[in-house]
């Protein structure tokens, strides 16, 4: 094993060496630090050039140049970005913090949906809605992400400001909207002709009463989801997680689930005191969620029986979504003095940048700060790769599906629900092990064009400016980062791989 | 990947393997159509009875006497996604040179200069209205269907004149990669051995950055490169004049390791075969097996990738444009048509939409095209009926079934 590790990074090592070598060539074939210089008609240009040519060391030849950047590379010094002087160690935290932030969320996000409708998509394969999902996913993946953002900010925050400044309640869009969710949600859950009509219509009417209710009574304005929202989603999220992943004859793990609920709404009120007495730290927030979790486990585990995981997973998915909906209610609770104050005026969604700047605030208010810069670029950064993961897992679940161990456990008389949740589901995912390595390397590599549109000065963006200011340190810099970390990657995904999947060795 | 190294076999193959996922998702997706339209052949039996019991019995008459080329078309017709495409890009494509002229052939288009300014009607407002029957106050062309800009050029000149360049640099980028793939993905699969090895690892190099970050590095050397080797000022002119060729050449150079590494395979377990042995006994040279005997049989996996590479080419070019490392004046493409009139999306939005609305048009084309491509060379796809079909058929089959049961009773 550790041979093999040695002789993998070693080889990573190798391509790296000569990809940086390579790439250094042809960017100081592609750079022109000269141009300004070329162009001027100052009378001292003779003197500037050879300045700039001393600086630069532009009278070596390209190898000798490279020579001297790798060894003080390698010593830890990635050189300066000369048109501003900044030293590219003193950039990249910024770069790659901001790059980190920008991506997480739409990766989690994209995935979670992605997969999901993937799988749904397998299950309901060759009905209406695997084609309209086919359909949309094609739609998505032509999409220019460059267009679809300025589509984002003139529709979802010019036009969404105007609207949330004076909501009137559209009534066509509304209709329209409650028979899109519908017609998703019967085709979704599918069955009978009988069962998707009831679902058509619960759904419909469910999203329309809803969303009226919502726009209605100034819930937009100053949005909580409160003790009572909580009791309503927390409970319907214990019976959903218990049905898919336990089984609702499985009463330990609906009874672990509900206990949870109903610990986490005897908190709730003391909760709210905390919360209004300490100013909270990603510390804090951190120590909470180990504690829902510690408390999901016990109890999961205090109603165990023989099969204890199923009860304590379920336990802590529900403390999950417990947690995450107080969070989300909290940060609810500031939209009202944090959209009517002076640094905002009333345009809560922003299209620029990473955050309001000199916004002076609390825990809650300065992430919801974040969270409102953060919906555009997630928005369209989610648009573009759901459609790849929708794809992929449909493929891989269906190919789960025909396996000869899939018909073994129909045949033997297991529910539908255990086929596809126990021996479907989980091989299915596995492949996810060998892409989402890769897609994490890209949340510090940033990405390119979504930074660049919405400002965001994360790796993308330091990569595209230097580009264009003929500034070669920081691009090779971004150069042997991306590289590094896709070579790493690679190796954990392998690995993963090899972990998961017990018919892969690995002889070394 | 190091075959030559037993070693570690798995895990290598598994990168391989890994690295395709199309490839195994079209797999899944045929073997599941395999159980579906063996479904349809239980349901359907009576039709299978007259035939004979066994699977894929209804296939089998279906193709029977076609030569493998018809039974590919015949395939591909059949999905009207990818039928549909096709019609779509040929309009497209045929709208775009004939209205703005190929080369030095003009086109029947009014405005033959795009780049030229005119007076601004209406405020540059498109002509171009809806039929009264889709709520429009009646169908009319007029002298700018697509608007205008600020300086009153005519936006339709810009939009096709960028599709053509887009589906251009589209076409060269795929022969390129092609070309390139193709050479690599043959050589390193047939001799393998120390040959594959240093193919392979120069594969893995150009694969490791993401394709528009060298997209972006190569776009601008494109670029300056004239400029800064001191060329004549009517060189340089030539030079940028070409770039949608230059430009296409050199991203073709860096999207082929996908081609490369599907092609190897193809070919590691195509040289097993016996045909090829048997060629290799006859006499035949390297190069004859390679191009007669083994090219041939890989050809679906070869077009059924470029398309889906080319799709990917059309978003590259544009994103590229659109950061000003990719086409520039005096050629004009869809990207940066957008990224020109991006600023203007309030005051004219007519400038924004149209090239956009094209370049998600081509790409969408060009994808069900690939997906239709892939349903059509692959051996083991089959008729797929759809779930209403299955349902009436199923309900039709119960029906029957009552039926007789009922006349039975009556006996």
């Amino acid at each position: 094993m550790i041979r093999f590790i040695a002789r993998r990074l070693a080889m990573a090592v190798g391509i790296l060496l000569a990809l940086s070598f390579m790439v250094y060539g042809i960017l100081s074939a592609a750079m022109d630090p000269m141009e300004d210089l070329r162009l001027s008609t100052q009378p001292n240009k003779a003197q500037l050039i050879e300045a700039r040519v001393r600086m630069l060391n532009l009278d070596q030849p390209w190898y000798s140049r490279y020579w001297g950047w790798l060894t003080e590379f390698v010593q830890g010094n990635p050189g300066i970005a000369w048109q501003t002087k900044q030293k590219v160690v003193d950039m990249l935290p910024n770069a790659v913090s901001t790059s980190v932030q920008l991506v997480f969320g739409a990766t989690i996000i994209a995935v979670l949906l992605g997969v999901t409708i993937g799988v749904v998509s397998a299950l309901r394969q060759y009905t209406t809605f695997d084609y309209a999902i086919t359909f949309v996913s094609f739609v998505l993946y032509s999409l220019p992400i460059f267009w679809v953002a300025v589509l984002l900010k003139e529709y979802m925050a010019i036009q969404l400001n105007d609207y949330l400044a004076d909501p009137v309640i559209n009534w066509p869009a509304l209709l329209i909207f409650s028979l899109i969710a519908a017609l998703f949600w019967a085709g979704m859950l599918g069955g009978e002709r009988r069962r998707k009509l009831i679902t058509f219509g619960s759904a419909f009417l469910v999203t329309l009463a809803t969303s009226y209710f919502l726009l209605s009574s100034d819930w937009i304005h100053d949005p909580k989801i409160g003790f009572f929202g909580l009791a309503v989603i927390s409970l319907a999220a214990a019976y959903v997680l218990t049905l898919l992943f336990a089984g609702i004859k499985n009463k330990r793990a609906l009874y672990s689930a509900l206990t949870m609920v109903g610990v986490g709404l005897a908190l709730y009120f003391p909760l709210q005191y905390v919360f209004a007495t300490y100013e909270m730290t990603n510390g804090y927030i951190l120590v909470l969620f180990a504690i829902t979790m510690a408390v999901g486990t016990l109890v999961g585990w205090a109603f165990g029986g023989p099969d204890k995981m199923v009860s304590v997973r379920g336990a802590m998915l529900v403390g999950l979504v417990m947690g995450t909906l107080v969070y989300i209610d909290q940060i609810m609770r500031v939209w009202y003095s944090y959209s009517s104050s002076s640094a905002i005026k009333n345009r809560p969604i922003a299209t620029i940048g990473p955050g309001t700047p000199g916004l002076n605030a609390d825990y809650w208010t300065t992430y919801l700060d974040k969270f409102t810069h953060l919906l555009l670029p997630t928005v369209a950064l989610v648009l573009i790769s759901f459609a790849g993961y929708t794809r992929y897992e449909r493929g891989a679940t269906l190919e789960v599906l025909n396996q000869d161990y899939i018909r073994t456990a129909r045949a033997k008389g297991l529910p539908e629900r255990v086929v596809i949740v126990r021996h479907a589901l989980r091989n299915a995912l596995m492949p996810l092990a060998s892409i989402i390595p890769g897609d994490i390397v890209a949340l510090i590599g940033g990405a390119v064009l979504t930074e660049t549109i919405f400002g965001w000065g994360g790796m993308g963006h330091m990569f595209v400016n230097s580009l264009r200011n003929h500034e070669i340190d920081p691009v090779m810099t971004y150069i042997m980062i991306t590289g590094a970390l896709a070579m790493i990657a690679n190796l954990i995904a392998d690995f993963l791989y090899a972990i998961l999947d017990p018919r892969i060795r690995v002889n070394a | 990947m190091s075959s030559h190294d037993p070693e570690n076999q798995p895990l290598d193959d598994l990168e391989q393997s890994r690295t395709q996922p199309g490839t195994g998702a079209a797999a899944g997706e045929n073997a599941a159509a395999d159980v579906a339209a063996e479904a349809h052949a239980a349901v359907s039996s009576t039709e299978a009875d007259a035939f004979g019991r066994g699977e894929g019995v209804i296939e089998a008459k279906e193709v029977e006497g076609l030569s493998q080329g018809q039974i590919v078309l015949r395939r591909f017709t059949r999905h009207k996604g990818a039928l549909a495409g096709m019609i779509v890009l040929g309009t497209v494509a045929l709208l775009a040179i004939t209205s703005m002229g190929i080369g030095p052939i003009p086109g029947w288009w009014k405005f033959q200069d795009f780049l030229g300014s005119g007076t601004v009607q209406n405020g540059g407002a498109p002509t171009l209205h809806l039929p009264r029957w889709l709520g429009g106050p009646g169908f009319a062309i007029g002298d700018h269907p697509f608007g205008q800009d600020e300086i009153g050029r005519d936006n339709f000149a810009q939009v096709m004149k960028g599709v053509q360049t887009s589906l251009f640099v589209m076409t060269v980028m795929g022969i390129v990669q092609l070309i390139i793939g193709v050479t690599i993905g043959a050589l390193s699969g047939y001799y393998r051995g120390r040959l594959d090895m240093v193919l392979m690892r120069f594969t893995d190099m150009v694969i490791t950055l993401p394709v528009i970050v060298i997209g972006a590095v190569l776009g601008k050397l494109v670029y300056t490169i004239p400029t800064k080797l001191n060329a004549s000022d009517a060189l340089v002119n030539t030079i940028h004049k070409y770039l949608p060729l230059e430009l296409a050449i050199a991203l073709g150079c860096i999207l082929w390791p996908g081609m490369a590494r599907l092609v190897r395979s193809e070919f590691m377990s195509l040289r097993e075969r016996e045909f090829v042995d048997s060629a290799r006994v006859a006499g035949a040279s390297d190069w004859r097996i390679i191009t007669k005997h083994m090219l041939p049989n890989a050809m679906g996996v070869i077009i059924v990738n470029v398309t889906l590479l080319m799709s990917a080419a059309v978003v590259l070019e544009t994103a590229l444009s659109y950061l000003g490392f990719g086409i520039a004046q005096p050629n004009i493409s869809l990207g940066n048509l957008i990224s020109a009139n991006q600023g203007a999306f309030a005051t004219r939005p007519w400038l924004f939409w149209w090239p956009g609305l094209f370049i998600i048009l081509i790409a969408l084309c060009v994808n069900f095209i690939g997906d239709g491509l892939r349903d059509a060379f692959d051996p083991r796809q089959k008729r797929i009926p759809s779930q209403r079909q299955m349902d009436k058929a199923q309900l039709k089959d119960d029906r029957g079934l009552v039926i007789e049961t009922v006349k039975e009773e009556a006996k």
